[in-house]
């Protein structure tokens, strides 16, 4: 048979189509036919960037048996990802957030999961899980707490005659000494401490970002005063600035850049292989009448409000982040070095209990605030880290800014509080 | 040279006639119409699902609170201008638009006069004209996102080994944190050059075509003329010529320094947020409506006012400048 040139484009065009349709569906992540029985499910995770975290999350998703559960490992802006998958249908029915956020949680994108946690509540850290919950109900189920701190050299120290800083202003002062023309004395992210410190310094000044009950916790002079110290740091030239890599990863620390660093818990184990014992961690120090801090924060476990079988997957978070205390101990410590959300469990992980790691264990139990409370909407964080940026780095005038800030983050509690 | 042309042309002409006296015995000819949107349909469809619907959608959404949503409740939620209002009352955005503003002024003209005076050595080249358009070209196939990266990674990181901090260093001089230094704001040298090196090469390609266009006979009437070779010729005969690709390729910087992202979200933006000095509008736009903001009404209001920003200084260029007026 010969085929004609019409019938050939006629043919190749409808193939064509039946292609462009086909893109359209999307790969949810849900398994065609449930293999091992039960509904289809599927559970979103960020991509972690410890080694055998994936196939654990996936091991234990397999373990389960009544629901066929697809893991996603995503890499890149997750939180961008699960926010606009969570207005299609073709979003995840369970994922990790590092919320869920107030207005995903105003907005029913998220389903209520107090109940499953209901027996156990009193067993999770109150620092991670008070952002979780809103208006008493509780809509993700912390997983493992991540904490940031300071870590620092001990020998740079010691050449340069300093002590560890135990206030702001004590701070400033070292990271001035201890900078020479190729080591700065301080790493606080190559935006000068504006995206990873956020309300610490606050919190170290005895006040707070905003307060339980939705007010604005930084109008007030004090704050003026902290904010101003850290453009202190970045007047004195004390700050290191445009690093390879951020903050949130320990190399600036490692290769000598910098001889202090705020960094994460994540770090340490990376620390402690490449500098053994010349290492010491501490809190953000404390300012005027406040105490030292640390943020700490979580990935929580929550369910999508579009989830096909709510019912399945609220079993399945409740069988995995609830009743499986095995798998949640292999998931904070095997992997990456994180504390376990569940208190009972964090008492018993041996890893924990010696050296740098106790340190931040401690700080994290006696100073550890809430990084990101649910009041503070990606709206506030935008507009405080404006006048942070300008404060910091412009060498605005602290009052002035911050009172534009107070005024701009006073609005959006009053339109959140509706 | 004459004769020959009106054969070619008496040859094409009987072949025209010859074409159309078969179509019109085809029976295939009432199903033009169908074939006629089997060709165009896909594109069509293309265009409106993933244009034109997305389009007339959002601004529909500019005029709701839409916060997490995309079908907002059309009683509860309509705002009317609100967002709108709130958008131009909103001294971040327009901080952002008068940045732009100012951005533009510099950056058109001079990767207008960077590509121009590209084109003009390329053109004057005996040898290896290729080679050098190739050159000159190639970096416009190079993604922006990994343009950006090598810049902020390795020419302008802040540490001393970093390739510009390396340079000063020969001099003598103190390592510079290219990127977060706002006084003097050395950032914009990183952005502006990454966005030169992206750019010339292309417009340069569209400026060549223009050149390679020009009438040679009215340089040798110039010649004739006793016009001196150089600026005068340039004056008079080169960039007249040029017009239509000149008034072409300003329209595209313009609309190019508006819509500009890429390279600056990845110069400047980290995990934390994007500070608030460079921030172009859709930056800004992105972090209220796509990122954890998810305030879609005042995104898409913003994206609004934006797009009738870009139309009417477009339209206005165009009128200007004169676009599509016959060359005479």
């Amino acid at each position: 048979m010969t085929i004609s040139r019409r019938r050939l484009l006629t043919g190749s065009t409808a193939t064509a189509a039946a292609g462009l349709l086909s893109a359209c569906g999307s790969n949810t992540g849900r398994g065609g036919s449930g293999s091992s029985g039960g509904p289809a499910l599927s559970h979103w995770y960020h991509q972690y960037g410890e080694p055998g975290t994936e196939q654990a999350v996936r091991r234990y998703a397999k373990a389960y048996d009544k629901a066929d559960v697809t893991v996603q490992w995503r890499p890149g802006d997750y939180d961008r990802q699960t926010a606009a998958a969570l207005l299609t249908e073709s979003g995840p029915d369970v994922f990790e957030a590092n919320g869920p956020n107030l207005d995903q949680i105003r907005g029913k994108q998220v389903l209520d999961l107090t109940e499953l946690i209901e027996d156990v509540k009193d067993d999770y850290n109150p620092a991670v899980l008070t952002p979780k919950t809103h208006e008493g109900r509780v809509y993700g189920i912390p997983q493992v707490i991540d904490m940031q701190l300071l870590y620092y050299r001990k020998s740079l120290l010691a050449d340069a005659k300093v002590d560890p800083p135990r206030t702001l202003d004590e701070l400033v002062d070292a990271a001035a000494k201890l900078t020479t023309r190729d080591v700065k004395g301080l790493f606080l992210g190559n935006d000068a401490g504006v995206g990873a410190l956020g309300g610490t310094p606050l919190q170290a000044a005895g006040l707070e970002l905003v307060t339980d009950d939705g007010e604005v916790g930084f109008d007030d002079p004090i704050a003026a005063r902290t904010l101003g110290k850290i453009h202190q740091l970045y007047a004195d030239k004390s700050l290191l600035l445009g690093a390879p890599s951020d903050w949130s990863d320990p190399a600036a620390f490692l290769q000598g850049l910098t001889a202090m660093q705020w960094s994460g818990l994540w770090a340490l184990p990376a620390v402690q292989k490449e500098l053994g014992d010349d290492f010491g961690v501490l809190p953000f120090p404390k300012d005027g009448a406040g105490s030292p801090s640390v943020p700490v924060g979580a990935y929580g476990a929550a369910v999508s409000a579009r989830a096909r079988d709510k019912d399945a997957a609220k079993a399945y978070v409740k069988w995995l982040w609830v009743q499986q205390t095995a798998y949640q101990e292999d998931f904070a410590l095997s992997y990456g070095f994180h504390i376990p959300a569940r208190i009972s469990l964090a008492k018993k992980a041996e890893k924990l209990k010696k050296g740098a790691a106790a340190d931040a264990v401690r700080f994290a139990t006696e100073s550890g605030f809430p990084a990101q409370p649910l009041l503070w909407t990606p709206r506030n964080q935008t507009v405080y880290q404006d006048g942070l940026s300008r404060i910091i780095k412009d060498g605005a005038d602290p009052d002035k800014e911050l009172k534009s800030v107070v005024r701009k983050v006073r609005a959006e509690l009053e339109r959140v509080a509706k | 040279m004459t004769a020959r042309t009106e054969a070619t042309a008496r040859t094409a002409a009987t072949a025209r006639s010859k074409v159309a006296a078969h179509t019109r015995e085809l029976p295939a000819r009432r199903h033009r119409a169908l074939w006629f949107w089997v060709f165009v349909g896909p594109f069509a469809l293309g265009l409106g699902v993933f244009t034109y619907i997305p389009l007339l959608w959002s601004v529909y959404l500019s005029f709701f609170d839409a916060h997490n949503t995309v079908t907002p409740d059309p009683a509860r939620d309509f705002v009317g201008f609100g967002n709108y209002a709130d958008m131009l009352a909103d001294g971040a955005f327009t901080d952002s638009l008068l940045t732009f503003v100012v951005f533009s002024l510099f950056i058109v003209p001079t990767t207008f006069g960077l590509s121009l005076a590209l084109a003009l050595m390329v053109n004057r080249l005996r040898r290896a004209q290729a080679f050098f358009r190739s050159v000159f070209f190639l970096p416009a196939a190079c993604s922006y996102v990994v343009a950006a990266l090598i810049w902020k990674m390795s020419i302008f990181n802040g540490v001393r080994f970093g390739l510009a901090n390396t340079l000063l260093g020969y001099v003598d001089a103190d390592s510079v944190a290219w990127l977060s230094t706002t006084d003097p704001p050395w950032y914009w040298l990183a952005i502006v050059t990454v966005r030169l090196w992206l750019q010339a090469g292309f417009f340069m390609i569209l400026f060549l075509a223009g050149l390679q266009r020009i009438n040679p006979q009215l340089y040798e009437a110039a010649a004739v003329d006793g016009a001196k070779p150089g600026w005068q010729v340039f004056r008079h005969i080169t960039f007249p010529q040029l017009r239509a690709t000149s008034v072409a390729v300003a329209l595209l910087l313009v609309i190019n320094a508006f819509q500009a992202f890429d390279e600056f979200y990845n110069l400047l933006a980290d995990s934390r947020g994007y500070p608030p000095y460079a921030r172009p509008p859709l930056v800004y736009l992105y972090y209220t409506a796509l990122g954890q903001g998810q305030n879609l009404g005042m995104g898409s209001a913003g994206a609004v006012i934006l797009a009738v920003i870009i139309a009417v200084v477009t339209i206005g260029q165009a009128r200007w400048f004169g676009l599509g007026r016959r060359e005479a």
